[in-house]
Order: C-alpha cells, then structure tokens, then sequence
C-alpha cells in the first residue's frame, strides 16, 4: 500500500483533522442515538459545521461557504420546523430505536468493512494535484461552462422540489 | 488520503446505523443528511488527492451538486413528513405499514 | 339388289323409329308401317335371292371400316352368299307373317304400338345378324337380338311369370354369350382379325394350333347353345312361351334359335378344322334333341309341347352340323351341312305355322291346356287342316318338305351309328308327340263343353298367314329333293357343293318310323285302345322325371341361384356391418379422442396454468412477509445488499459465504415471523 505513505506526509497528519474529525463522529453519533429529536437537531448542525472545517482542509473554501449556507442556514432550520410543527411527540419519552436496533449495528459495521476494504484495494491514481489558488473563480468558470447543463438541470430540480413542496404541504381546501 | 476515507466511511456507516434505527422519521431525515455528507467528503478528498483527467475541480463540482439535490431531497421529505403527521398524528415510522401485504 | 342389300335390315329398323317417336299413338298407323317396312324387305330378299341364284351363289362382300386405330380394326359389313341369301328370304317371310298375324291376334291390346315397335326392332336385329361379314358385327346384332327377344317375351310385364321369363331368357342366353365373347376374342387375338373370310383363311392355313382352334369353336359355341337352347342352357325357351304366341313364333321357332344354328354353319370352316369341336357340337345336339323330345311326351301345354319340339328340332340341326365337321375333318363326304341349313328353312316355315296356329286355339278356347280342348276340328278348320300339315311336315311324311330335310338328317349320321340310333327314336317320338298334340285338340269329344261352346274361328288376318306357311310348308322343300341337280345342296354349301343323291333304304326307314309314330298316337289317343294312364302307371318314376323337366330347373335354382343370393347376402351383410361398422367406429374413435383431448386440455394445460398459479401463491405465502411495510426493514435489506455487492468485489469467497448466510436468515427470520403473525390479514396494521 504505497498510497498508505503518502497520506502521512499530508496536511492530514496534522492535530486539527483529528479533533475535527473527532468531532464530528461524536457528533453523528449523538445525531442517531439521542431520544430527544431536537438535541438531534442541534448535533446534526454541529456535525454539519465541523464538516465544513473538513472542507476547509482540503482546499474546498467554497464548498464550506456552501455547505454552512445551505446545510447549517437554511436544512437545518427546515428540520427545526418540521420538528416544532410535529412536537407532539417530541416531549414524550419513547424509545427512539425500533427493534432492528441490533441487526442495523451489525449491518452497518459491516458495511464499513466491507466499504473500507473496497475502497482500500482499489490502485487510486493518487498524484500531486495543482489545486487553482482562486477557488470560488474556477468554481464559476466551471459551472458556467463545462457544467452549464448539470448546473441548468438542477436548478429546475429546485423549482420541482420547490413547487413539490409547496403543493405537499398545503392545507386541505386552500 | 486514507484518513479522510476512514472518516467518511465511518461516518456513512453511522449514518446507516441511523436511518435503520430511528424511529422517527426526522430522524432518518438527520441521518440521511449524515450519509450525504459523508459522501461529500469522499469527494472532496479524492479532489485533492486523485489526479483527474477530466479537471482538477470536478470532486467540488460534484460535491456541490450533491449538496444542492440533498437540499431539495430534505425539503421533499419533510414536506411528505409534515403530510403524514397531519394525516396520522404522528411519525412513528414503526407505525406507519400500509404497504404490509 | 344385291348391292343394296345392306339396306335390308334398315326398313323395319326404319319403322321401329318412326313408330317410336311418331306414330306411338297412331296405332293403326304403326302396325301398318311396320307390315309395310317388312313387306318391303321381303321384296328385296326375294330380289337378293334371285340375284344370288343366277350368279351360280358367288359372295358379295362390302365394308365400311368402323374404328380404325393402330391397335384395332373394327368395319361393319355385309356378307351376302347363299347362306345369307336363303336366310335373308326365311326370316322376311316369317316375320311378315308374324305381324300381319298380329293385327288379329293382339287385338285390342294397350301396347300395340310398342309391340310392332319390337317386332321390327326384333326384324332389323336378326337381318343384320344375318348380312354381317364379321364377328364383331354379328356379336353386335346377336346382343340386339337377345335384347328384343327379352323385351318381347316380358310384353305382358304385369305377369310376374312374363317378366321372369323374359329375365331368364336374357340371363341364360348371355351366360352363353360369354363364351361366345371369349371365343371371338380368341380368333380375334390369334387371327388378328374379326372378319369372317380372312379368319376362315387363316384358320385354313393351319397355322393355328388344334388346342386353340377346339378351344375357340367350342366357346363361339358356347353362344350357340345360349341363342338355340341346347343343353344346358335350355331352360329358358319353355318359359318364354309366357310371351304373346305371335312372338313365340318368330322368336323361338323360326328366326332368333335360328340364330344359333346359322353361326355354326357360318363359322363352319373353324368347326371342320377341329373334330373335337365339332364332336361337342354333334353331342350337345344329340343329348338336346333326345332329351327335350322326351319332355315333350308329357307335357299338357300347346305351346310347352311345341317349344320342347323346337329344342329337339334345333339339337338336330346342331348335331347334323357337327356331325358334318367331324366328317369333312376326316375327310369324309357328308351331307351334314346341307342338311341342317335345309332343316333350318323348312323347320322355320313348320314351327311357325304350329305356333301360329296354337296360337289360334289358344286366342278361340282361352286357355293353353291341351286338357281343356277336344274336337275342335268341327270348329276351326283352317287352323286344324294347317295345324295337322304342319304336323305330317315335322314327323316326315313323304311329300312334306319335313320329309326331305328330316331325311337328310339322317343320312347325316351315317357312319355314326349311335347317332343313328338316337335320332331315329326322336323321329318316332317327334311324331307321337305332335299327333298326341293334334288328336287331343282337334278330335274326339271336347273335354271342357264351356270353352268349346265358345270357341271360334280366328280372323282372316290370323287365317291368311298359317295358309301361307302352310303351302310353304309342303312345297319350300322340295327345292332340297334329292333328285335336283341345281337344288338346295348345290346352292347352300361348305366347302364343295353336296351332290345328294336318294337313299332310298334310308327314306324307308324314316318314313317307317314316322309312320309308326303316328300310329302309336291314333291308337292311344283317338282309339282309345291303349290308355294314356297305365303307361304313366307303368312308368311312373320316368314319368314324373320327364314331367317335371328332369329338374333342370330345380338343379340350376338350388346349384347356381340359392349360392348366388347366399353370396349377396354375405356381400350385404359384410357392408352393412363392417363397412358401416368401420364408419361408426371412426365416428365413436372420433368421440372418444375428442374426450380425451377434453380431458387433456382441462386436467394438463390447465393443471399447467393452474400449477404456476398454486406455484405463485405458494411461493408468495412464503415471501409474503418482506412486506412488512416497514421503510426500515427495506432500508435493512438495501444495505446488507449493498455489502454484498461490495464483497464481490472485495472477496468472492465472502461473498458467497454472505450470500447463503443471508438466505437462511432471511428464511428463518421469515419463517419465524410467519408462525408468530398467523396467515393473510385483510386489514392494514395502521393506529390512528
């Protein structure tokens, strides 16, 4: 595995990725386990703002612009609502994981190793990448130009959702 | 870049932990977001680490698509959640089995 | 004249069409014609005959040729030699006597027409029979002949008696027609001709083998004895008397037996080429004449007398032409041939006189039976004067015309001295019979006084006819007397002309037997001196077998008819049940393989369809359970499929592992979840 020491000599070894990275596992796992939905939600926003540190080590400022944006500023908040509108709920003490509790850890442990041994034995090209020094700039060039069509698609997939949304939630008669 | 694999990797198997337990359906919502952001730092870091022949930005791109259908995925299923709620008073998922045969 | 004398046959042929599409309901005018056509054809024999005689009898021969291909040559022609000539005038006259006898006879009859139309049918028949210059053609006129003959004989169809006799008479004359096919296609195969002079040359010529030549002779025989009545096939001559007595007359005394006997004289050059055939015909002939002389003796019916007479009569004939051809094959002198043509001719002009006037009895007394008439004399005298003329003529009296020709018969069979014999016993009987015949009709007291108070003579139309065969009878012989240097021997001839010369010792003896005969008769059945019955006491088991026809009929319904129905009846049997048993059978087959083929279709394609379905819902009973409606169960079962797939890629034996590993739980979990939640619940597991 001569990729293995590569990722030594990277900004990866530094402290920082391991206290964010620390972080945001407990932070996931606060998101699955708690039984209160909105200490749930106040852990995902967590986990959502170390993600966008992550995103800051690896060269990605814009894409951590979007994600406390997008995820922290305007998903989150939806969930906050939605948990507020169905709060009925919420104040009573149930048990919040079902009865494949034990199947699901099994299933998800195992999917970790069977994804990490995947990925690992994969011969990733792994090479020295010029990152451009402007990153919002390239980003935009590119969306604008080799990616018009994705870009162009998802902003109708926007409005589909939007609209989608709108019609779903609406109140009977209105 | 195997650390950054790791992570996301565990990240993603939590996220699965969540979606197959959570009885309630903003929950699985929450974990579902974990799962796409585990997927987000996958790319990021192969964008970093991986030499493309198709542009040196295309993991970020792609990482941005993938946070913008998220979005809208999460406005679709909490609008659905909302409808469920109004129907059945509440969201108990283990409840909700209509299409058992 | 005698170029023209193919058109000799054509009149009555011509009257038989006319009277048939014409004058059908014109019936004085139909018989008128039919007189008149016949009239006219005796004017041209009687020409024929002249011409033939002054040109010292040499043929004359025409042809028009009929079917001309490569491998058949067929013509239709005349061949006129004094043969022809003779029997040309024989059967005009005794035809134009037959119908103008008729106009009296059938009075009043329905059919009239009909009946004159068969009459000159019958007349077109017999001339072309007699005219034909081959086999073929004479085969064909031989079948019109039969044809007519049974057409005539059935007249009174209504009688069932009539319309068998006429089928028997058909029947029985064809079986011996058959031979006479084969015979002709014999000669025609082995000649390679049919026509009479070129098979004569060939059969001449010797190169014909003697198997082949007696085996022809005797099947162009074999025709012969259908058409004459011989032994065997005689049984149907007696019966045909059930026709009109005009038409016994022309058919079975004078012309269409005649018909047998001409085709042996005609075919005479085949016979004397072969002994054995011609000593079958000599014997046939024979045993004919002797046993139907012998019938004669008991029967009680004018006419069953007078037909077993004929069939003596013809044996004799037969049997004089046979004895001929043994003769000239050994090369002896005979007179055979000469005399049975003779005997032809005045037997034809004899008998037809004896049935016409039977037929004026029976038309005066109403009834056949011998045993009803008596003393008739008194009250028919032309018919009894012609009637007992006829008589003399055919027992042999000196001068009669029977006389010469009966003479020559016998000297016929000199040199055979059994033939001899036998035929004059048949002479002696031949007379008995016709004067037990005439004694008992014409003489003594009347046996049934009813009937001869009615009784009568006949009309001038019936009288006029038997005085002219009368006088035929006593004078057309003596063409034929022995002393004629140009008589009938020297015209009518096979071979080299037969110089007769009287044999008187031979005249004695015939005239003595007859004489003797008579006498018997006179003394039995005029006198009274000797009883009729204590003879038959006497002989009472020979009676009853001559009474009784030596059961020919009897053998023949028991030998040929009863295994012929017998065989019809197994054929009928056979189709009704097998045949038809074959048919319901495939229809019952057909019935059940539709039943199995129902079967089949409902229980296999069916059960097949129905089997997936059971198969479906068995399988589905057992996977019913993944639906649990649970998003996470299926979230689960995603994920674990997930990691399958990633461990194919990562390694294949966990990947198998894994696999079987997660169809038994799933199996087992399934399982355990269908035992603990029971079967199908309608309702949806859903708390509001």
């Amino acid at each position: 595995m001569e990729f293995v020491s590569n990722f030594f000599s990277d900004v990866a070894s530094q402290p920082v990725f391991y206290l964010l990275s620390l972080a945001l596992i407990l932070c996931a796992l606060m998101v699955v386990t708690l039984k209160n939905i909105f200490h749930c939600a106040i852990f995902l926003i967590l986990a959502l703002f170390t993600v966008a540190g992550l995103y800051i080590l690896l060269h990605a400022e814009f894409l951590a612009a979007v994600q406390v944006l997008i995820y922290v500023g305007a998903v989150s908040v939806l969930m906050i609502f939605a948990i507020m509108l169905t709060s009925q709920i919420s104040s009573k003490v149930i048990k919040q994981s079902n009865e494949q509790s034990t199947v699901a850890f099994v299933a998800a442990f195992f999917f970790l190793i069977a994804s990490q041994l995947a990925l690992w034995k994969t011969k990733w090209n792994i090479g020295e990448v010029e990152l451009p020094e402007k990153n919002i700039l390239s980003l935009g060039k590119l969306l604008m130009t080799d990616y018009v069509l994705p870009f162009e698609v998802v902003s109708i997939l926007l409005l589909a959702a939007l609209i989608g949304a709108v019609v779903l939630a609406r109140r009977e008669g209105s | 870049m195997g650390h950054y694999i790791a992570l996301a990797g565990v990240l993603f198997a939590i996220g699965i932990f969540g979606v197959l337990t959570r009885r309630n359906a903003i929950g699985i919502l929450m974990s579902l977001e974990l799962m796409f952001n585990a997927a987000n730092i996958n790319f990021v870091a192969f964008n970093k680490y991986i030499a493309s022949s198709s542009g040196t930005l295309t993991g970020q791109i792609f990482a941005i698509f993938i946070v913008v259908v998220a979005a809208a995925e999460a406005v679709v299923g909490l609008a659905i959640v909302l409808l469920i709620y109004r129907n059945w008073k509440g969201i108990d998922v283990d409840r909700i089995n209509i299409m058992k045969w | 004249m005698l170029e023209n004398a193919f058109l000799i046959p054509f009149y009555p042929l011509f009257a038989f069409v006319i009277i048939v599409f014409f004058t059908r309901w014109k019936e004085k005018l139909s018989s008128y014609l039919s007189i008149g056509m016949i009239l006219i054809g005796l004017v041209h024999s009687i020409g024929v005959l002249i011409q033939m005689i002054a040109r010292h009898g040499e043929p004359l021969e025409m042809s028009i040729p009929f079917i001309n291909l490569p491998e058949l040559q067929l013509e239709l022609g005349t061949w006129i030699d004094p043969l022809t000539a003779v029997m040309l005038v024989v059967v005009a006259v005794v035809s134009s006597c037959v119908q103008i006898y008729s106009l009296g006879y059938m009075h009043g009859d329905p059919r009239w027409s009909r009946y004159f139309s068969y009459l000159s049918l019958f007349t077109f028949s017999m001339l072309g029979l007699v005219i034909a210059n081959n086999f073929f053609m004479i085969f064909i006129f031989w079948e019109l002949v039969g044809l007519t003959s049974y057409l005539l004989i059935g007249f009174w169809f209504e009688k069932k008696s009539a319309s068998d006799a006429g089928k028997k008479a058909f029947i029985t004359t064809r079986i011996g027609d058959l031979g006479f096919i084969v015979g002709l296609l014999m000669l025609g195969l082995y000649a390679g001709t049919f026509n009479y002079q070129e098979v004569f040359g060939i059969v001449k010529s010797g190169t014909l083998s003697p198997a082949i030549l007696a085996t022809a002779g005797i099947f162009i025989f074999c025709g012969a004895v259908g058409k004459s009545a011989q032994f065997p096939l005689h049984v149907w001559l007696p019966d045909a008397m059930e026709g009109p007595t005009p038409v016994s007359a022309l058919i079975h005394a004078a012309t269409m037996v005649a018909a047998g006997v001409y085709l042996v004289a005609r075919a005479m050059p085949l016979f004397s080429a072969s002994a054995t055939a011609s000593m079958v015909v000599a014997i046939i002939g024979l045993i004919t004449s002797f046993m139907a002389a012998t019938i004669a003796l008991t029967q009680f019916d004018i006419k069953r007398v007078l037909a077993y007479s004929t069939v003596s009569q013809l044996g004799y004939m037969i049997m004089a032409l046979g004895l001929y051809g043994v003769d000239t094959y050994h090369h002896h002198h005979s007179p055979g041939f000469y005399a049975g043509t003779f005997h032809l001719m005045t037997h034809a002009f004899f008998k037809a006189l004896l049935f016409l006037g039977a037929g004026s009895v029976i038309h005066a007394v109403h009834s056949n039976d011998i045993r009803d008439m008596g003393g008739l004399y008194g009250k028919m005298k032309i018919t009894a004067i012609t009637f007992v003329v006829a008589s003399l003529s055919i027992a042999g009296i000196f001068p009669l015309s029977g006389f010469w020709s009966k003479d020559e018969i016998v000297a016929a069979t000199s040199g055979h001295p059994i033939f001899m014999f036998f035929t004059l016993a048949i002479a002696f009987m031949t007379a008995f019979y016709m004067f037990r015949l005439c004694f008992l009709t014409f003489t003594g007291k009347p046996r049934d006084q009813h009937k001869f108070d009615h009784a009568h003579e006949s009309p001038k139309s019936m009288t006029v006819p038997l005085m002219v065969l009368g006088f035929l009878s006593v004078f057309a012989g003596w063409v034929g007397l022995p002393w004629l240097s140009h008589g009938f021997s020297s015209f009518v001839f096979h071979g080299e002309a037969y110089h007769a010369h009287a044999n008187y010792l031979l005249m004695l003896i015939s005239t003595v037997v007859a004489v003797s005969g008579i006498g018997l008769a006179y003394a039995m059945y005029y006198k009274k001196a000797i009883s009729p019955d204590t003879i038959v006491a006497k002989f009472k088991p020979i009676y009853t077998l001559l009474y009784n026809k030596y059961y020919f009929d009897e053998l023949y319904e028991a030998a040929v008819i009863q295994p012929l129905m017998g065989f019809s009846r197994v054929l009928w049997w056979f189709d009704a049940n097998i045949v038809d048993g074959l048919v319901n059978l495939t229809g019952w087959l057909t019935v059940k393989w539709a039943d199995i083929k129902m079967w089949f279709d409902k229980w296999v394609v069916d059960g097949a369809v129905n089997g997936i379905g059971y198969v479906c819902m068995f399988f589905s009973w057992l996977f019913r359970y993944i639906q649990s409606g649970s998003f996470q169960f299926y979230a689960l079962v995603v994920i674990l499929a997930a990691i399958e797939i990633l461990m194919f890629r990562v390694s294949l034996l966990t990947f198998y592992i894994l696999l079987a590993g997660v169809i038994i739980m799933a199996l087992l979990r399934l399982a355990l979840k269908n035992n603990r939640s029971g079967r199908m619940k309608a309702e949806p597991n859903i708390e509001a």
